[in-house]
């Protein structure tokens, strides 16, 4: 293995905890996505045929977290529900907004959301790791948007109106 | 061109936001939000969002990297076996949240687990604190203390090199186990960070790694070729799943 290659992998961590730790939204499901999408990285370097090891490597992690997610699917756990609080820095309303406005999402949304906004990757960049058309990473992410907006804006009038 | 008198679509009210609009259309869009404030309130919306996103999880980022995602750890070649056994401990923990006890071999039943972990762990309390004698035997006497150990425990007792983890022996005793005999390793980082081997007889013969904590300690029990071990720790389960992960490679590759 190049050290070169190691050097670049490891130069990701950082960047793909904080994807994971978004997408999960538990702090030790998270980091063993981010193991496991190392683990693959680090194995498959003759796989890696050049272009962006950043895409590459957000490519394995959203594929094994969806993976993750249909193997969860059959099995009766219920580990999804409990939202971690002790998550981040997030202690203000808006954090346990966003939090929660993002486990509300479908998956896919969630992804592109997460990798356009938070990863600062390109459209393009989202298309190649969903594997679909430009047009379906943008209509994900509208949806995405007016989902967050609803849950975020929707919540608080409805507590006010309380009589 | 007058691009100003094309309507402005949503898809790029959003490139507009995430900077993947063309230059030329930047103008109409930004004409088109002074006109059309609903349109503008949910670029805010999108803006005040993003902020959010960045508020909360940007810390990630910034924290040290944990010691089970090293690539250098990562990239050495795994044994197949072990990797299964940590796989599924780790499972167990997010399964179980440190209580998921998965069992292989019906024999391995929960009072050996708790038998064990608990001697392990009312010795580790008693013994991690102690400053001037900590342990019978020092470190410095490796061979006589393995040698010791062997003789009374009845099994080949090996203190395992856990350099890797930053860890050195500060030496070991003999403990009264659970049906027997039980050697008691202790390792030190050079901060004074304390780590404890236990192990004895147990009338399992293979078992997963198990999590048990108690006050601000934890433990991993596991049990191979009729020993049980109980490595004794700090509560961070990473480094202790780590430093456990040290000693069974060692013990597995002595053919112990």
């Amino acid at each position: 293995m190049s050290n070169d290659f190691r050097h670049s992998v490891e130069t990701m961590i950082p960047a793909l905890r904080r994807y994971a730790r978004a997408l999960a939204r538990d702090t030790d499901i998270a980091d063993d996505l981010v193991q496991d999408t190392l683990v693959r990285a680090l194995r498959s370097e003759k796989l890696f045929l050049g272009g962006d090891l950043r895409a590459w490597l957000y490519t394995i992690l959203t594929n094994l977290n969806r993976n993750r997610r249909r193997s969860l699917a059959r099995q009766p756990t219920m580990m999804e529900l409990h939202d971690t609080t002790a998550d981040a820095s997030g202690t203000e309303a808006e954090g346990r907004d966003i939090s929660r406005a993002l486990a509300t999402l479908a998956e896919d949304q969630r992804a592109v959301l997460l990798l356009v906004v938070l990863e600062g990757l390109s459209y393009r960049d989202v298309a190649d790791i969903q594997g679909v058309p430009i047009g379906t990473v943008m209509s994900r992410l509208a949806r995405a948007r007016a989902h967050v907006r609803a849950v975020i804006e929707g919540e608080r009038p409805a507590l006010r109106r309380v009589k | 061109m007058t691009d100003h008198n094309i309507p402005v679509t949503e898809d790029e009210l959003h490139a507009y936001v995430d900077n993947e609009l063309p230059a030329e259309r930047r103008l109409a869009v930004e004409a088109w939000l002074a006109a059309h404030p609903d349109d503008a309130a949910r670029v805010t919306s999108w803006r005040t969002m993003s902020d959010a996103l960045h508020a909360k999880y940007d810390a990630v980022a910034d924290e040290p990297v944990p010691p089970r995602l090293s690539v250098d750890q990562l990239s050495r070649p795994p044994r197949r076996w072990m990797v299964g056994a940590i796989a599924a401990s780790l499972l167990a923990f997010a399964v179980g949240g440190g209580v998921g006890w998965a069992v292989r071999g019906a024999s391995a039943t929960p009072s050996v687990f708790a038998n064990f972990t608990g001697d392990a762990l009312e010795a580790h309390k008693l013994y991690v604190v102690e400053v001037r004698h900590p342990v019978e035997v020092a470190g410095s006497e490796r061979a006589h203390l393995q040698q010791w150990l062997t003789k009374r425990c009845g099994w080949q007792v090996r203190a395992p090199e856990l350099g890797d983890s930053g860890l050195k022996l500060v030496g070991g005793r003999l403990l009264p186990g659970p049906t027997g005999p039980a050697s008691f390793l202790m390792y030190e980082t050079a901060s004074g960070e304390r780590f404890t081997i236990f192990a004895s007889r147990a009338e399992t013969e293979t078992t997963q790694m198990r999590y048990a904590a108690s006050g601000g300690n934890g433990a991993l029990f596991w049990a191979d070729r009729g020993v049980g071990y109980v490595v004794s720790g700090g509560t961070d389960r990473d480094r202790l799943t780590q430093v456990a992960r040290l000693v069974y490679d060692q013990n597995e590759k002595a053919g112990l």
